[in-house]
């Protein structure tokens, strides 16, 4: 009868302040990181030749101020680079095993400082110039169609419909704005009928997804068929028939802010741009504040979380879903002008190369957040621009090895390594009541 | 308001939930839907809430007919309800939760969360609830999001409240809060109605009782009904609404689970340094409200998590190292808690499910590396298991999707008492069944524990907990807060529950009785005169 009586053998004295916490192991993987990449900085600067010099230029052509190039011992510049990522590395291992959470600013900064470090040991007495505001317009031109598609992918995914085709709605945008520009003779018309091409392949794929409840994932994957397949066979016949009606080139002037264009550096890679881009960033703005603080983001998370919560409120919850994708076809639409009108070229088959997918892969490594999926986009733009550029002035690292980096960085950020990303609980489920 | 069903008949095919169903619900009335699961209560509401469009009948609100086409519809009109399952969104915070739907803007839409904050505040000051508005909906305890169901449905003015099952997710002592919370609203106007299957609640709260069954209403009654007349009105016969069951006669210990902690895809902790010992032909029933880490606990004895820490032992045998199909070739029978996704195949038919993890050996499979199923074997199988735990189907070749929650439940049981077991667990046995089939799943797994197997019953159910348990462990937050005779009363319990340590709530439920453990001393009293 012994233990028929009240046992508390294994009753801590207050179970409620014991929870959780005390037992979680320690996640070691971003110092780890940190340390291996710090270590690797060091390396570099052994590397360098005693006396070398690495050359910057700071500015581009049609500056308002020209810095004339900048030569930094690289030897010193580099240790002093090196120094503080070690730092930086021993504060993340710190805090890790004092469970403190890291910043965002930490991997921000160290980051840049690691690029920074490493073009100081690529540049060395090669008696190349390193063409960096050249190298941070070309990262921000291939990040573009990738935050334009993030942007889509994202208000269509919070309300629970999961866009894989934005692949097909980037190419789509291209190809209606090239033709449209082409035959109006004007690039804005381009930037007016690429959204309605990005929308109509968005309501394709909520007609089937939402209305008949086929497998998002399928439909996406055969949409993008379609409009490769739609675009190409186009641009094979009418287009390279008669390239002067259908195809011709257009371009969006570029439109310098005053004041903001002039600033150093920065100047000219953001605010010496298109129309489009200034667009961009007013969508990518907007959708941080209307996500989060309006009567429309409230409905669209509610409706992709726990549909049949938002239902019992009143909510149309397959309407909010059908207005969402095509609203975020649009957005991937005008994206994909930038692949054509944007940069002033004609359309090429299949020229949107997968940018679809990897702005897919910022949506999920920016955790289904605007201000994320920006930074992703630019982290995959910028590996991008930094491989072109090593190709160019030549490293003793393979260009093709950098070419890599944002498909390997895409494997590990939907691998779950940036830390367990959440996405909205009814992603991808048809709601049927 | 008053809240008026006239002739309300809902079909889905050739199944009638709803037949014909008249009720009245009088303004300021607590009035219970009394009804057993499967009986068609949360259809009817459900109905009413304009989530299904009656097929026949009409709904009539202060004596005027209403129709509506969504629950936007029923909420203007005036009705709000709390989802048996709450219908809260949980990475929302509380006031983003209370004012989806009908959200305060500025200008393009913006939302005003001032408004909104404010709003919550003052429903919470006036009910004396203890709710903070910007907490986020999952880490609320579940008494507490009961409330912000409440708050939200207040705060589109409610006069008629429906209540799914409202304490089937919470603690006795939290149970005695709503039941005040329920008292407040009536007195100030609002018209309650209350889903219930527990007898024990409707005789405390309700001013009126209207019985189901079967779709169609059975009779209506006063509280002063005593639980057997109640129980007969439910079930239309005569119930025991307890199992008899012997004294157990525990033998040797023979399964252990030692210092075991399991995390959460999330890497949260969901089963905290637990510790059970259990000896041959004894009952355990881990109590708890849901989500405590119970059904972790079991899914890690399957094998289906792995532990972090700890170790099970099962005869002195280590089943760490072992996979689930070893586990259950060791002699564990389990049934888990989500019968429909986890317990069966819908879509097989009730042999292929009997079989289900068996195929693959003599008798049902032979031929060289057993590639062959035996089909007739299987068949026959089936049929004599069936009838020995009187499954109620056409064939054993019809799909198991096309039989009763209930007998799709006996067929698990089947499967699983099919082997010679040395441990059975099971999860939420009887989530879901009918009266009739809980019994007949109590009665089986009584006589498991008297072929002396140790049985380890996972239940939320306080009444099941304390009918069919030799012991009761309760668990809150992973861990273990104690192991108690099952003579422990419902109050003890109820506050173990919520974390209580079993000698602190003791002493605690001796001076503050809850309601309900009032109503049970009087009826009890009254059954002796």
């Amino acid at each position: 009868m012994s233990e028929q009586t009240v046992s508390t053998a294994a009753v801590q004295a207050d179970p409620l302040k014991q929870t959780a916490t005390g037992v979680r192991p320690i996640s070691w993987k971003y110092p780890i990181t940190y340390a291996v990449l710090a270590a690797l900085a060091v390396l570099f600067v052994l590397t360098i030749p005693a006396g070398a010099r690495t050359h910057f230029r700071l500015s581009s052509g049609g500056d308002f101020f020209e810095i004339p190039l900048v030569e930094l011992p690289s030897r010193p510049a580099g240790w002093i680079l090196a120094v503080i990522l070690v730092a930086l590395a021993g504060l993340a291992i710190w805090q890790a095993s004092r469970r403190i959470r890291t910043r965002l600013w930490l991997p921000l900064l160290f980051g840049v400082l690691f690029v920074l470090a490493f073009l100081v040991w690529a540049g060395a007495d090669r008696g190349a110039v390193i063409p960096l505001v050249t190298m941070l317009t070309g990262a921000l031109a291939l990040s573009v169609p990738l935050i334009f598609g993030a942007m889509c992918g994202l208000v269509g995914e919070r309300s629970g419909v999961i866009n894989i085709a934005i692949e097909a709605q980037l190419l789509a945008g291209a190809f209606l704005a090239a033709v449209a520009a082409s035959v109006f003779t004007s690039a804005y018309m381009g930037l007016v009928f690429a959204p309605i091409a990005g929308a109509l392949v968005g309501a394709l794929l909520v007609f089937f997804s939402v209305k008949y409840q086929v497998n998002q994932i399928i439909v996406g994957v055969v949409l993008n068929v379609l409009i490769i397949g739609l675009t190409g066979y186009l641009f094979s016949t009418a287009l390279t028939q008669n390239p002067e009606l259908w195809n011709a080139r257009q371009q969006l002037p570029r439109l310098p802010i005053p004041g903001l264009s002039q600033i150093p550096i920065i100047g000219p890679v953001l605010f010496n741009q298109t129309i489009l881009v200034y667009l961009m960033y007013l969508i990518v703005g907007l959708l941080n504040i209307f996500l989060f603080r309006s009567r429309w983001g409230l409905r669209t998370r509610a409706v992709g979380e726990h549909p049949k919560a938002a239902d019992t409120v009143g909510i149309k919850v397959n309407r909010m879903r059908v207005y969402n994708v095509i609203l975020g076809g649009a957005i991937a639409g005008l994206g994909g002008a930038f692949f054509t009108i944007g940069q002033g070229l004609a359309f090429g088959k299949e020229m949107s190369a997968g940018a679809g997918f990897i702005a897919l892969a910022a949506m999920i490594l920016g955790r289904w957040h605007p201000i994320g999926a920006l930074l992703a986009a630019l982290l995959f733009g910028f590996s991008t621009s930094l491989g072109n550029t090593l190709a160019t002035i030549g490293t003793p690292v393979p260009s093709e090895a950098l070419l890599m980096l944002p498909y390997v960085i895409t494997i590990f950020a939907v691998a779950g390594f940036v830390g367990r990303v959440r996405p909205p609980a009814a992603n991808g489920t048809p709601y049927v009541k | 308001m008053k809240l008026e069903l006239r002739g309300v008949t809902k079909r889905f095919g050739s199944f009638t939930a709803n037949d014909r169903i008249s009720l009245t619900v009088a303004p300021g009335e607590i009035h219970a839907l009394l009804g057993e699961n499967g009986a068609g209560k949360s259809t009817l509401m459900n109905t009413i809430y304009g989530l299904y469009s009656p097929d026949e009948g009409e709904i009539l609100l202060d004596d005027r007919e209403v129709s509506f086409n969504g629950p936007g519809d029923a909420v203007a009109a005036g009705i709000g309800m709390v989802h048996q399952h709450f219908m809260l969104i949980p990475v929302f915070t509380v006031t983003e939760s209370v004012a989806l739907g009908y959200e305060p803007t500025r200008a393009a839409g913006i939302m005003d969360m001032a408004v909104a904050r404010a709003k919550v505040l003052e429903i919470s000051a006036r009910f004396g609830f203890d709710v903070d508005p910007d907490a986020r909906i999952e880490d609320l305890p579940v008494g507490a999001q009961q409330r912000v169901e409440i708050i939200k449905a207040l705060s589109r003015d409610a006069r008629v409240l429906i209540l799914d099952e409202p304490t089937a997710v919470l603690t006795p002592q939290e149970t005695d809060e709503l039941i005040t919370i329920m008292g407040q609203l009536r007195d100030s106007g609002t018209s309650i109605v209350f889903i219930t299957h527990k007898l024990r609640e409707v005789r405390a709260v309700a001013d009126r009782i209207t019985v189901i069954r079967r779709g169609a209403v059975v009779g209506e009654t006063s509280p002063q009904s005593t639980e057997t007349e109640l129980a007969g009105l439910m079930v239309g016969r005569e119930v025991n609404l307890t199992t008899a069951k012997e004294p157990a006669d525990p033998g040797e210990v023979s399964f252990e689970v030692r210092g075991l902690t399991v995390l959460s895809s999330a890497d949260k902790v969901v089963v905290d340094d637990v510790d059970l010992s259990m000896r041959r032909g004894e009952i355990l029933v881990i109590a708890g409200v849901d989500g405590n880490g119970q059904s972790e606990l079991a899914q890690t004895i399957l094998g289906l998590r792995t532990p972090v820490a700890g170790s099970i032992l099962l005869d002195d045998q280590d089943l760490a190292p072992l996979s689930v199909k070893q586990r259950l070739a060791a002699g564990l029978g389990f049934v888990p808690e989500d019968r429909s996704t986890d317990g069966v195949i819908g879509a097989f038919t009730i042999t292929e499910n009997y079989v289900l993890d068996m195929y693959d050996r003599p008798p049902y499979a032979g031929g060289p590396g057993n590639v062959a199923l035996r089909l007739p074997v299987m068949r026959e199988a089936a049929q004599t298991q069936a009838e020995r735990f009187d499954v109620r189907m056409g064939t054993v070749d019809d799909p198991i999707s096309t039989l009763s929650g209930g007998n799709q439940q006996k067929v698990v049981l089947a499967r699983e008492m099919s082997r010679d077991l040395r441990l059975f667990v099971a999860s939420q046995p009887t989530r879901g069944l009918d009266v009739g089939s809980i019994e007949f799943v109590h009665r089986t797994i009584i006589e498991e524990r008297d072929k002396g197997t140790p049985c380890l019953i996972v239940s939320t159910e306080l009444d099941e907990a304390l009918n069919l348990a030799d012991r009761i462990a309760v668990m809150y937050r992973g861990k273990v807060v104690g192991i108690v005779p099952a003579s422990t009363s419902r109050d003890v319990l109820g506050l173990m529950m919520a974390g209580v340590p079993a000698d602190e709530a003791q002493a605690q439920a001796a001076t503050h009785h809850t309601v309900l453990a009032e109503a049970d001393e009087q009826a009890e009293a009254e059954e002796n005169q």
